[in-house]
């Protein structure tokens, strides 16, 4: 479902031109404000949507999902490091869902790459991709487990 | 020099005060015709009162006129007179720079041309015209070479203009030419001073200069859709440690409520260009 922005609401502060990944939140030539051109492209990450302070981009929702009168909202909260999204289905049954933010700082669960040695001739030719967690790696022995790698299987956590 | 009234020397280019009278309120009647139009032209009135409509059957309580007098009295005290609706605190101070500086500007060439026409001294009011003007021009040209998302976040070059740069770039042009007037006194200088002040009056229909009376109607909106229950259909704002202690899952719940994540991108501006 890719989004849209009431340009009314929206004050053309960039923080969805800087943050779309698929880089077409841009600026308008008339009015100075954000839009999607082209919703097509759209990754549907809602990184523009949850990143917008003035709650000024939406979710166009799909005929089967919530055809007519429904609402996708969401309220990024980076004080209280809370993400609530509301959707408002056509029935008017309402749904909340809230998550707390998780973005670790670079440098400490985030490899800081400046920081790390470039990769050697051997490892670029390689088809392990960089970081590769050791998990998923069948290069070196068996599969690994959870038990072998010290992790446990928790509720909400799936491997 | 900067409490000399500027507009005491007119004489000399043979434009009497009846002149510049009729030019002050040519340029107010090109505003208010000007927002007229761009009203119509855009049905803002129609969006605006529709969106109100639309939430009203959403409201879980319908406010006092006590609540919306308050209401009414906050937008003016927080968005209109300190532009809190800004998130980035330096587009809010730009903002404020220019708005202050604005209205001392206007205001007092209005009163230098009303009441001191012929008079060069006219200390106080003629300091506010150079204050005013210097004040929108730190923070027009701030806002114009760094902030402007175009140049920010799009990467474009300052020189790039589109239709959307009208209103700030014919404000710049007229303190700008205003003060280079004030300073060096050339007929040249008032012409150019004139004509952009004609071109930031008269452009309001296809500039963004109408924003200043749209602005605060919105934000008064917004203030009351927040209070009925309607929320425009936003989710609760919740409190983190409420959120976490709730949570069905132990990976939320095993989160130290203290702990803080990573900068977000309010306080981490990307930095790409
Ligand atoms: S949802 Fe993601 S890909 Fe789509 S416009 Fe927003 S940021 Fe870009
Ligand atoms: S993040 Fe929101 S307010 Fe900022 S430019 Fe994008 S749509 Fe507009």
């Amino acid at each position: 479902m890719p989004t849209f922005v009431y340009m009314t609401r929206c004050d053309g502060c960039g923080y969805c031109v800087d943050i779309c990944p698929s880089d077409i939140m841009h600026i308008d030539d008339t009015w100075r404000r954000a839009y999607n051109l082209e919703p097509d492209m759209c990754w549907e990450c809602y990184s523009c949507v949850k990143a917008c302070p003035m709650h000024a981009i939406d979710v166009r929702g799909y005929a089967d999902f919530c055809p007519l009168g429904h609402a996708v909202r969401v309220h990024r909260d980076e004080e209280e490091g809370i993400i609530a999204w509301r959707i408002k289905f056509r029935s008017g049954r309402i749904k909340d869902l809230v998550a707390p933010i998780t973005t670790k700082p670079w440098g400490k669960f985030i490899p800081n790459l400046r920081e790390v040695a470039p990769p050697t001739d051997e490892q670029r030719k390689s088809q392990l991709l960089f970081n590769e967690p050791k998990y998923i790696r069948l290069d070196d022995g068996d599969l690994y487990t959870l038990e072998s790698q010290g992790l446990k299987m928790r509720q909400g956590v799936y491997y | 020099m900067i409490t000399t009234n500027p507009f005491a020397g007119l004489a000399e280019y043979g434009i009497t005060p009846g002149m510049m009278m009729a030019f002050v309120i040519l340029m107010v009647l090109a505003v208010v015709v000007g927002t007229a139009l761009d009203v119509l032209h855009k049905k803002s009135h129609k969006y605006f009162f529709e969106h109100e409509e639309r939430m009203k059957k959403l409201a879980t309580r319908e406010l006092s006129s006590a609540e919306k007098t308050s209401m009414l009295i906050q937008t003016i005290t927080s968005e209109v007179l300190t532009s809190s609706e800004f998130h980035n605190p330096k587009r809010r101070l730009a903002h404020l720079l220019k708005m202050y500086g604005f209205v001392l500007f206007v205001l007092s060439s209005a009163v230098l041309i009303f009441a001191y026409p012929t008079t060069a001294d006219a200390p106080f009011w003629a300091f506010l015209w150079h204050l005013g003007a210097i004040m929108v021009a730190i923070g027009g040209y701030w806002f114009f070479f760094s902030l402007r998302v175009d140049v920010q976040s799009e990467g474009n070059k300052w020189w790039n203009l589109k239709k959307r740069d009208l209103f700030i770039v014919s404000l710049l042009a007229t303190v700008t030419f205003g003060l280079l007037w004030s300073l060096f006194g050339t007929v040249v200088l008032f012409a150019l001073f004139i004509i952009s002040t004609a071109v930031l009056f008269g452009s309001v229909y296809w500039s963004k200069f109408a924003h200043m009376f749209f602005k605060p109607a919105a934000a008064y909106q917004k203030r009351k859709l927040m209070a009925d229950g309607s929320r425009e259909n936003l989710p609760p704002f919740y409190k983190r440690a409420e959120v976490l202690d709730q949570s069905t899952m132990d990976l939320v719940r095993d989160i130290p409520k203290d702990q803080k994540f990573g900068l977000c991108i309010m306080k981490d501006e990307p930095k790409h260009y």
